[in-house]
C-alpha cells in the first residue's frame, strides 16, 4: 500500500475520527488559497459563508451519524460550469457573470449529500472551449509548477486548485480533454469516466454527446472514492446509466495489485509518434514497461482513425456547441447589451458583446456545418466517421483490457502561445477527444517532470464501463511511478492540522 | 477541395448564429473557417458510404418520465435571473412587426 | 375570359395533447394559470437542464397515428429545430424531422354525398412554445413559458384538399377523432388545436403544382375560410397579373382579415435540424401497437349509424349528438338508465346546442350528470315540469350543474296537481272573460290558447298545459250545454 498522507481520504478518515474539526479543514484550504491564489487564480468565486455554514452542519451530521462517506466534510472545488444553487455560475465568460443558478447539478447535490464541502468555483475556458484555460473571460490561471505557464484547459481552475494543494479533490468537466489534458499539465490524476456515468443535469453543456464530469484528485484511491459518489444513474438526464458495478471501486482502487498475469496492454502505434515530446513518449513507454514488469502482455498496434479525431471531434462539438449555447439570448439570465434597437439587435449584441472570440469562432463553424447544404457533407460525414472510430476501439477492446498513450503531445505550453493559431491548438487534442467520441473514460495521471520541471502525464483508456480495469492499472502505476511523491505541491491544506 | 466561404456565406451564418461581425471580423472569421474547413476535408479520404451517422453512441432507447406533475411554482427563483422582467414575465423588444 | 383557376390545399395541424404533465419535465398544463407560474428549469431554458421524454405523449400520438391509418416508425428519434424567438426558451424546439412516429397515412373525409381520402404525410411530436403578450403602451413584448413544453402533436397532410369546406371536414374529423380518443380537447380557441395552411393555385386541368405559401396565426374556423379565400384571390389576382407568387410565410391578421409576408432578412429560415443528443431514441414496443389498436374507441360515424340501427334515432340527430364525445358519451349512458333515447336526443340535439350558441360555450365542455338527466326526463315524462319549467331546469343542469329535484324545490318549478285549484282557476277565468267564451262556443278556436295561458298565468306557470286544456275543455262543454 501506497502511503496516503496527503489525500482527500485520509483527511476524511481524520474527520470521521474527529481528530481533526470540518472547520479546520476548511480553515486550512483557505489559508493554502489565500496564499495561492494572488499567483495562481485557479477560482472565480470563493464561498467562504456557504463552506463555513455547511462546515457545521457537516460537523453535526457527522458526529450524528447523518454522514457516513469516506469524503465528509472534506473541501472541494467545482468546476464553473456546474450549477450550483444559490451561487454564482459563470461558465467563465461575461455572458453569465452574474447568473446564479436556480437549482444545483445532480453531480454537485450528490457531493454535498455525501458531505463534501464547496469552498469555491473554479476557473476555465469559457464554456469550456479552450485548452489553456486562457478563454477564460476573468483572467488566466497558472500552473502551479511554473506560472508561465498554462495549466491546460478547459478544467484548468480545478487541476491548478488541486496542483497547487488548494484542495485535495475538484470537480472537473471532460469533452475533448478538459479534464485530462489540464491533469497531465499540472501533474493531477484526473478521470473522464464512461459517457452516461455521471449525470448531466446542470452542467451547462458545450457539446451533449460528449459532456461528462469526472474527478480530479492528487491520487486514483481519492478520484475514486468521488467517482463512486457520482455514479448514479438519474432520472433528471435521459443519457445517464446504472453503474451500480462502481460500488466499492474505491477500496478497490485503494490497493494496487502485485500481479497482472493476463491483463493486456495495448499501445496505439499513433500514440508514440514522433511529434510528441520526447519525454511525454519515454513516460508512456516506462510506463507500459511497469505494467509488463507486473506480468501485464503489452503490445504495439494501430489506430488508425486517430488522424480523423480531430477534424471529427470539431465537427460534432461545435455543431452542438451552436445550438447549445443559442438559448443564451440576453432574455432569461445573463447578459444584455446595454443599447439596441428591436429584438434581433438585441440578440445580435448581447451575444456579441458577451460571448468571447473562441465562443464565437465555434458558435459559426457549427452554425455553417449544420446549415442547409453542408449538414451532410459535414456533419454526417463526422458521425460516420465516428460511426467508424467506435469500430476500431471495438476492435481493439477485444483484444486488450486498456490502451495506454499520452494525455497530451506536449508538457505545459507558455501563457500566450496557444491561441493564435486555433488548428495548432486544436491539434494537441489529438489523444484525448478519441475517448469522448467513443464515450471511453479515460484517466490521466502524471509521470515525472520534464527538464523545466513541468509535469509529464500519462492516460489509460479502457473500454465503455471498464472503470475496474482502469483504476486497477492505475493503482499499479501509482507505486512504481518515478518521484511518487514530487507531484504534488509540497505544502498543502492538510499541512499542520492533526498532524 | 473546400468549400469556398464567401462574406456573404459569412453574414448569413452570423444572422443565423445570432453574432454581429464588423466587416473585419468578418473577414477574420472567413479566413479562420475557410482554414478549418480545408483541414476537415481530411475526412473525405475516409470510406463512410456504407457507414450509418452515429449520433448516439450506446443503443440506449426508451428513457420515459412517468405523467406525474412534479414541478412546483419556480416563478420567482427562475425569473430572478432575467435581465428585465414585468408582470411576471420576461420582458424583451417588442416582436409585433419584427414578426 | 377569364381563366378557371382550382386551389389546392395541405394543412399543418397541431394538436396539443391533454397530459398532466410537459413532453419533457413535471410541470403541470393546466390552461389559463398565472404567467411563469408553471416552469420549472428544463421548459424555461436555464442553463444546463435536460428533457426527460413523458411516456403518455408517445403513446397518445401513438394512439392519433394509428387512428389515421398511419406506418409506424417503431424507432423513433427527436431533432432539434433551431431558430431565435423569445416564446422558445432554449432557442431551438425540440421536434421531429428524421424519424417521425408515425408516417403515411390518411383521413376520410366527408365530401358532398360520398367521402374523399386526404393523404397524411406524417404525424410528429413536439414541445409548443410560451405565449407572448405586446405591451403597447411600454413597447415591449412580455414572455410566458407556462405553454413552453406543453406537448404537441403535428399532422402534416399531402395537399390534398381543394376547398374551404374540404379544410373544415378535414379539421372537424381530426378534431373528433382527438377527442374521442381522449388524447385532447382540441379547443381552436384556447389554442389547442391550431392549422397553418399551405396553399397554392393553378389553372384547372395543370397536372403541376404552384408557388405555394404558408399561412399562421389561424385561430377560428373562420379565419380560416377567410384566410384560404383571402389567400386564392391574392395569388389569383398576382397570376392574371403576370407576376410571381413567393414562396413565404405569411401572418393572417384576425383584425384586418388579411394576411401580410413575414419575411425579413434576420427571419432567414434554416432550422438546422440535428438529432437532439440529449434524447436517445424512442423505440415502440409491439405490445403498444397491438394494445392501442385493441382498444381503440368505437369513433363518431360508427356510433352515428349505431345509434339510427339501435335507438332508432334520424340520421341528423345521431350525427349531432356524435359530433362531440361528451355529448355521445351523455347520451348513451342517459339511456342506458333511462331506456327513452328519443326524448333523450331530443333534450340533447335541442336545448343542448340552443343555449351552448346563445350562452356562447363551447359544447365539449358540457356534462350532464347522466343520473341527473334520468331523474330530469322523469319528471318531465310524469308532468311534474310543464315545457317553461322543464326548459329552466335543463339550463341549470347543464351551466351549473344543478340536481334536478333540488333545484325544482328551490324554484317552486314542480307543476301544480291541485285540481281543485285548477277548477277554480279555470272557472275564474271563465267568468272573467265572457267574451272569448262565447266565441269559442261560435266555432273560434283560437281563442282557446288565449284561455289556456290565462290559466296558466294565473297560476304561475305550475300547472300542467295538458291538464290545463282538459279541464277548460270540459269546463267550456258545460257552459255549452
Amino acid at each position: 500500500m501506497t502511503e496516503r498522507k496527503q489525500s482527500a481520504l485520509s483527511l476524511g478518515e481524520k474527520i470521521r475520527r474527529q481528530e481533526i474539526r470540518v472547520k479546520e479543514a476548511v480553515d486550512a484550504a483557505y489559508q493554502k488559497i489565500s496564499e495561492s491564489e494572488p499567483q495562481i487564480h485557479a477560482f472565480l468565486t470563493l464561498t467562504e459563508e456557504y463552506a463555513y455554514r455547511r462546515a457545521e452542519e457537516v460537523q453535526k451530521g457527522i458526529q450524528e451519524g447523518r454522514y457516513t462517506g469516506p469524503l465528509a466534510g472534506v473541501p472541494i472545488a467545482v468546476k464553473d460550469n456546474i450549477c450550483t444553487a444559490g451561487i454564482r455560475t459563470t461558465c467563465a465568460s461575461k455572458m453569465l457573470g452574474d447568473f446564479v443558478p436556480p437549482y444545483s447539478a445532480t453531480a454537485f447535490s450528490l457531493l454535498e449529500e455525501a458531505g463534501a464541502i464547496l469552498v469555491g468555483k473554479t476557473n476555465m475556458d469559457e464554456f469550456a472551449m479552450g485548452s489553456t484555460t486562457e478563454t477564460s473571460a476573468f483572467g488566466v490561471t497558472r500552473n502551479p509548477h511554473n506560472p508561465e505557464h498554462v495549466p491546460g484547459g478547459s478544467s484548468g481552475g480545478s487541476c491548478a486548485a488541486v496542483a497547487a494543494g488548494e484542495t485535495f479533490l475538484a470537480v472537473g468537466s471532460d469533452t475533448g480533454g478538459s479534464i485530462r489534458q489540464p491533469s497531465s499539465y499540472c501533474g493531477v490524476t484526473g478521470l473522464k469516466p464512461t459517457y452516461g456515468t455521471v449525470s448531466r443535469s446542470g452542467l451547462i453543456a458545450y457539446a451533449s454527446s460528449l459532456d461528462q464530469i469526472g474527478p480530479i484528485g492528487t491520487n486514483i484511491a481519492d478520484c475514486a472514492a468521488m467517482l463512486e459518489i457520482l455514479a448514479k444513474q438519474d432520472a433528471a438526464d435521459s443519457t445517464s446509466m446504472d453503474r451500480s458495478d462502481l460500488v466499492g471501486i474505491t477500496q478497490a482502487a485503494a490497493r494496487a495489485d502485485e500481479s497482472l498475469k493476463g491483463f493486456r496492454v495495448g499501445i496505439p502505434q499513433e500514440y508514440l509518434s514522433s511529434q510528441i515530446q520526447p519525454q511525454v513518449r519515454d513516460a508512456v513507454e516506462a510506463a507500459a514497461k511497469a505494467l509488463a514488469e507486473r506480468g501485464a502482455e503489452v503490445e504495439i498496434f494501430s489506430l488508425s482513425m486517430t488522424d480523423y479525431v480531430i477534424p471529427t471531434y470539431y465537427l460534432i462539438a461545435c455543431a452542438e456547441a451552436s445550438s447549445n449555447l443559442e438559448r443564451f439570448d440576453g432574455v432569461k439570465y445573463g447578459y444584455r447589451a446595454a443599447a439596441y434597437k428591436g429584438l434581433h439587435e438585441m440578440y445580435k449584441k448581447s451575444r456579441s458583446e458577451g460571448f468571447g472570440e473562441e465562443v464565437k469562432r465555434r458558435i459559426m463553424l457549427g452554425t455553417f456545418v449544420l446549415s442547409s447544404g453542408y449538414y451532410d457533407a459535414y456533419y454526417l460525414k463526422a458521425l460516420r466517421a465516428k460511426a467508424l472510430l467506435k469500430k476500431e476501439f471495438d476492435e481493439a477492446f477485444a483484444k486488450y483490457d486498456i490502451l495506454i498513450g499520452p494525455a497530451a503531445p506536449t508538457t505545459a505550453p507558455k501563457i500566450g502561445t496557444s491561441l493564435q493559431d486555433p488548428i495548432l491548438m486544436y491539434l494537441s487534442d489529438i489523444y484525448t477527444v478519441a475517448v469522448n467520441l467513443a464515450g471511453l473514460p479515460g484517466l490521466s495521471m502524471p509521470w515525472g517532470k520534464d527538464e523545466n520541471g513541468l509535469p509529464v502525464g500519462i492516460q489509460l483508456i479502457g473500454d465503455c464501463f471498464q472503470e475496474r480495469k482502469l483504476f486497477r492499472a492505475a493503482a499499479c502505476l501509482e507505486e512504481d511511478r518515478p518521484s511518487a511523491k514530487n507531484t504534488v505541491s509540497e505544502k498543502s491544506a492538510c499541512d499542520g492540522i492533526g498532524r | 477541395m473546400a468549400e469556398k466561404l464567401s462574406m456573404d456565406t459569412i453574414q448569413d451564418i452570423a444572422i443565423l448564429a445570432k453574432l454581429e461581425l464588423s466587416e473585419e471580423e468578418a473577414k477574420k472569421a472567413k479566413q479562420e473557417m475557410q482554414k478549418m474547413l480545408d483541414y476537415v476535408e481530411k475526412l473525405n479520404e475516409l470510406d463512410t458510404g456504407s457507414v450509418e451517422p452515429m449520433s448516439h453512441i450506446f443503443s440506449v432507447s426508451n428513457v420515459f418520465r412517468e405523467d406525474v406533475v412534479t414541478g412546483t411554482d419556480m416563478r420567482d427563483a427562475i425569473l430572478s435571473s432575467a435581465p428585465h422582467q414585468k408582470d411576471g414575465q420576461y420582458e424583451v423588444p417588442k416582436t409585433i412587426g419584427e414578426a | 375570359m377569364g381563366k378557371q383557376y382550382e386551389t389546392v390545399i395541405g394543412l399543418e395541424v397541431h394538436i396539443e395533447l391533454s397530459t398532466k404533465t410537459k413532453i419533457f419535465c413535471g410541470c403541470a398544463t393546466t390552461f389559463g394559470k398565472g404567467a411563469n407560474t408553471q416552469i420549472c428549469p428544463v421548459c424555461a431554458g436555464m442553463p444546463g437542464a435536460l428533457p426527460v421524454l413523458n411516456r403518455q405523449v408517445v403513446r397518445y400520438a401513438l394512439a392519433m397515428g394509428l387512428a389515421l391509418n398511419c406506418h409506424v416508425n417503431q424507432l423513433c428519434k427527436f431533432d432539434r429545430k433551431n431558430y431565435f424567438y423569445p416564446d422558445n426558451p432554449q432557442n431551438y424546439q425540440i421536434s421531429q424531422l428524421y424519424l417521425p412516429i408515425c408516417q403515411d397515412g390518411y383521413l376520410e373525409i366527408p365530401a358532398g354525398a360520398g367521402t374523399k381520402k386526404v393523404r397524411i404525410h406524417e404525424l410528429h411530436m413536439e414541445e409548443d412554445a410560451g405565449k407572448l403578450i405586446h405591451d403597447e403602451w411600454a413597447d415591449c413584448s412580455l414572455a410566458d413559458f407556462n405553454r413552453s413544453g406543453v406537448p404537441l402533436i403535428e399532422i402534416v397532410s399531402e395537399p390534398d384538399m381543394r376547398s374551404a369546406d374540404e379544410v373544415i371536414a378535414y379539421l372537424e374529423q381530426l378534431r373528433k377523432i382527438a377527442q374521442y380518443l381522449g388524447i385532447s380537447d382540441c379547443r381552436l380557441q384556447e389554442g389547442s388545436m391550431r392549422a397553418d395552411v399551405n396553399l397554392s393555385v393553378r389553372e384547372v386541368g395543370s397536372s403541376v403544382f404552384g408557388t405555394r405559401t404558408e399561412m399562421k396565426n389561424l385561430n377560428s374556423f373562420k379565419a380560416i375560410m377567410h384566410a384560404i379565400e383571402g389567400e386564392r384571390e391574392r395569388q389569383i389576382e398576382l397570376l392574371e397579373e403576370g407576376k410571381a407568387i413567393i414562396q413565404e410565410t405569411r401572418r393572417w391578421d384576425d383584425n384586418k382579415e388579411s394576411s401580410r409576408s413575414m419575411r425579413s432578412k434576420e427571419d432567414a429560415k434554416d432550422y438546422r435540424y440535428f438529432p437532439d443528443p440529449d434524447l436517445p431514441p424512442v423505440h415502440i414496443p409491439d405490445a403498444w401497437i397491438t394494445e392501442l389498436r385493441e382498444k381503440q374507441p368505437e369513433f363518431a360515424e360508427h356510433r352515428a349509424s349505431r345509434y339510427q340501427a339501435e335507438f332508432g334515432l334520424s340520421e341528423s340527430d345521431a350525427r349531432q349528438i356524435t359530433e362531440y364525445k361528451n355529448l355521445a358519451d351523455i347520451f348513451e349512458k342517459t339511456v342506458k338508465l333511462s331506456g327513452n333515447a328519443r326524448k333523450t336526443a331530443n333534450w340533447l340535439t335541442g336545448e343542448t346546442f340552443r343555449l351552448a350558441r346563445e350562452k356562447g360555450i363551447a359544447l365539449e365542455s358540457v356534462s350532464i350528470i347522466p343520473k341527473d338527466f334520468l331523474t330530469f326526463l322523469g319528471e318531465v315524462e310524469n308532468g311534474n315540469l310543464n315545457n317553461q319549467a322543464a326548459k329552466k331546469v335543463f339550463e341549470a343542469m347543464l351551466l351549473e350543474g344543478c340536481e334536478p329535484l333540488a333545484y325544482m324545490q328551490e324554484h317552486q318549478l314542480k307543476t301544480v296537481r291541485d285540481t281543485g285549484l285548477l277548477e277554480k282557476t279555470v272557472q275564474d277565468v271563465l267568468a272573467q272573460n265572457p267574451k272569448a267564451v262565447e266565441e269559442f262556443s261560435q266555432g273560434k278556436e283560437k281563442v282557446f290558447g288565449f284561455l289556456v295561458g290565462n290559466v296558466m298565468r294565473q297560476m304561475r306557470g305550475k300547472a300542467a298545459p295538458d291538464e290545463v286544456g282538459k279541464m277548460l275543455r270540459e269546463k267550456l262543454a258545460e257552459l255549452a250545454k
